[in-house]
């Protein structure tokens, strides 16, 4: 019962409103729209709306922008330039990279 | 996709002086005005750059130029007429002096802005303390600052260009990159892509790093490398840890917090690289000695920043030329052939050095000098000093 009402409440959701990129907060609207304009790679989305660019670095939403950007061009996934996974895998404190760090508060 | 075979002119670079320059050329009075970018527009050096802007030069003609972008800047949704916010933020460059060397040519270069309408001034430490609470800059000798200096964001400014610039009816032909040129006695006659020809009358080489290889090409010899940069940026924090740009030239560092709340920090090449320059670059990508090297001077002068995280670092390319400042005009050997390069300032100058240099092409004359910046000064044996530059 719990797992029919679950289904249900999810078919109800509107998918545009759905937010993509949680941690800046883009919605699947906004992303579409842009890939309508032009917009067609992954690079140039993250350039113009921030999508994956958050703490996650794209972790979260990377596949969801490649699958959208193939069902609105046609141009398979495979094709598409997937964009840049940039250093460092995890965020780190400024604190613990700095060369000459020697103690004190913000460890 | 239709091609297009012929263009009153043709744009190299989707970067922001290469899209600031086909929008004028279409906005000022040219018919047909395509550009071609091998990439994506902003992927080369724009979006990827720190994306400030300051009047506070220490030439006059940087100055002029500086202080018209700022005033552009200011209003630049609405010059292009497009619904987009570029995010502008303007509490001034703080820069710091270690040296009374170094203090000296400030107080020169303040008393210049000053004489130019850029009112900009020396601050003693209490006075940037007040700008830029809590930073620890007990070393340094003494400061200036000019409030309108400021940042946006660079690929949504670039891109703006490119919405207003396609709306007016320019082509925008991204992943195509050029391959060769025609070329008639002493005139460009076309530009040859990988996608196919266009034929024009004039090119705008605004390549940026890249456009000595352009001019190559064209069998031209342009004197401008790319010279890598690194930037490393942070998770967003609350409002306030370097609320202005905190930068020095000596040693060479920048870094200042964005109002969407992530702090970038970024600085040249020399103080991290082990091999020595000049350096001819044509590689991004991010190293870890510059990390840790750019970690360090955030650890030292924001201590409130040391328990923030870094979320990620990449680079970008300067276009560097002999004396780092613009190169810009017409060809000598080759008629129709115009170079747009800012000398590693082409987010900061675009929106101006692009209407400029339209100017030229359509009237003949422009509103703001921009003459000097011609290349054949090389083979004259003059560098434009700009003591203002890392």
């Amino acid at each position: 019962m719990a797992n029919g009402e679950t289904e249900n409440d999810l078919r109800g959701l509107n998918e545009d409103d759905s937010i993509v990129c949680r941690c800046e907060e883009v919605a699947m609207s906004e992303v579409r729209k842009w890939i309508a304009g032009g917009y067609d790679t992954p690079d140039e989305l993250k350039r113009l709306l921030r999508v994956g660019m958050g703490p996650c670095q794209g972790r979260g939403c990377r596949e969801i922008i490649l699958r959208e950007i193939s069902s609105m061009t046609g141009v398979p996934v495979s094709e598409i330039p997937p964009g840049r996974i940039r250093p460092p895998a995890k965020p780190v404190k400024i604190s613990l990279v700095a060369r000459d760090y020697t103690g004190g508060d913000g460890r | 996709m239709s091609w297009k075979k012929t263009a009153d002119a043709v744009v190299v670079g989707g970067g922001m002086m290469g899209m600031a320059t086909a929008y004028y050329l279409k906005k000022i009075g040219l018919k047909d005005v395509a550009l071609v970018e091998k990439n994506t527009p902003a992927s080369g050096s724009t979006g990827r750059c720190a994306a400030s802007f300051r009047a506070q030069w220490g030439g006059a003609l940087n100055i002029t130029l500086g202080k018209a972008c700022i005033d552009r800047f200011e209003h630049l949704a609405e010059h292009l007429g497009v619904d987009m916010d570029i995010q502008l933020y303007q509490n001034g460059y703080l820069l710091v002096a270690y040296t009374e060397r170094q203090f000296e040519q400030f107080k020169k270069n303040v008393e210049l802005q000053n004489s130019m309408g850029v009112t900009s001034k020396l601050l003693n430490h209490s006075e940037a303390l007040e700008i830029c609470p809590g930073i620890e800059v007990s070393d340094a000798v003494g400061f200036s600052y000019y409030k309108r200096d400021g940042h946006a964001d660079p690929m949504i400014t670039n891109f703006a260009y490119c919405e207003a610039a396609r709306g007016i009816g320019v082509r925008i032909e991204k992943f195509t990159g050029v391959v060769g040129f025609k070329v008639d006695c002493d005139s460009v006659r076309g530009v040859v892509t990988d996608r196919g020809p266009i034929d024009t009358d004039t090119v705008v080489n605004a390549a940026g790093p890249w456009a000595g290889r352009v001019g190559a090409l064209a069998g031209l010899n342009i004197p401008v490398k790319g010279e890598r940069h690194e930037l490393m940026v942070t998770e967003p924090v609350d409002w306030g840890v370097c609320p202005t740009m905190l930068m020095s030239f000596e040693p060479d560092y920048y870094m200042f917090q964005r109002p969407h709340g992530s702090i970038l920090a970024g600085c040249g090449p020399s103080r991290y690289r082990r091999e020595a320059g000049p350096f001819d670059d044509y590689q991004m990508g991010a190293s870890w000695n510059f990390m840790e090297h750019m970690a360090g001077h955030v650890n030292k002068l924001i201590p409130r920043a040391r328990g923030v995280r870094i979320v990620r670092q990449w680079s970008g390319m300067y276009d560097i030329t002999p004396d780092l400042q613009p190169v810009i005009g017409e060809s000598d050997e080759l008629k129709g052939f115009w170079v747009n390069v800012s000398g590693a300032r082409g987010f900061m100058f675009g929106p101006v050095a692009g209407e400029m240099v339209a100017e030229k092409i359509v009237n003949g004359h422009t509103s703001l000098p921009i003459d000097e910046f011609h290349w054949r000064r090389y083979a004259e044996g003059r560098f434009l000093v700009e003591p203002s530059v890392a």
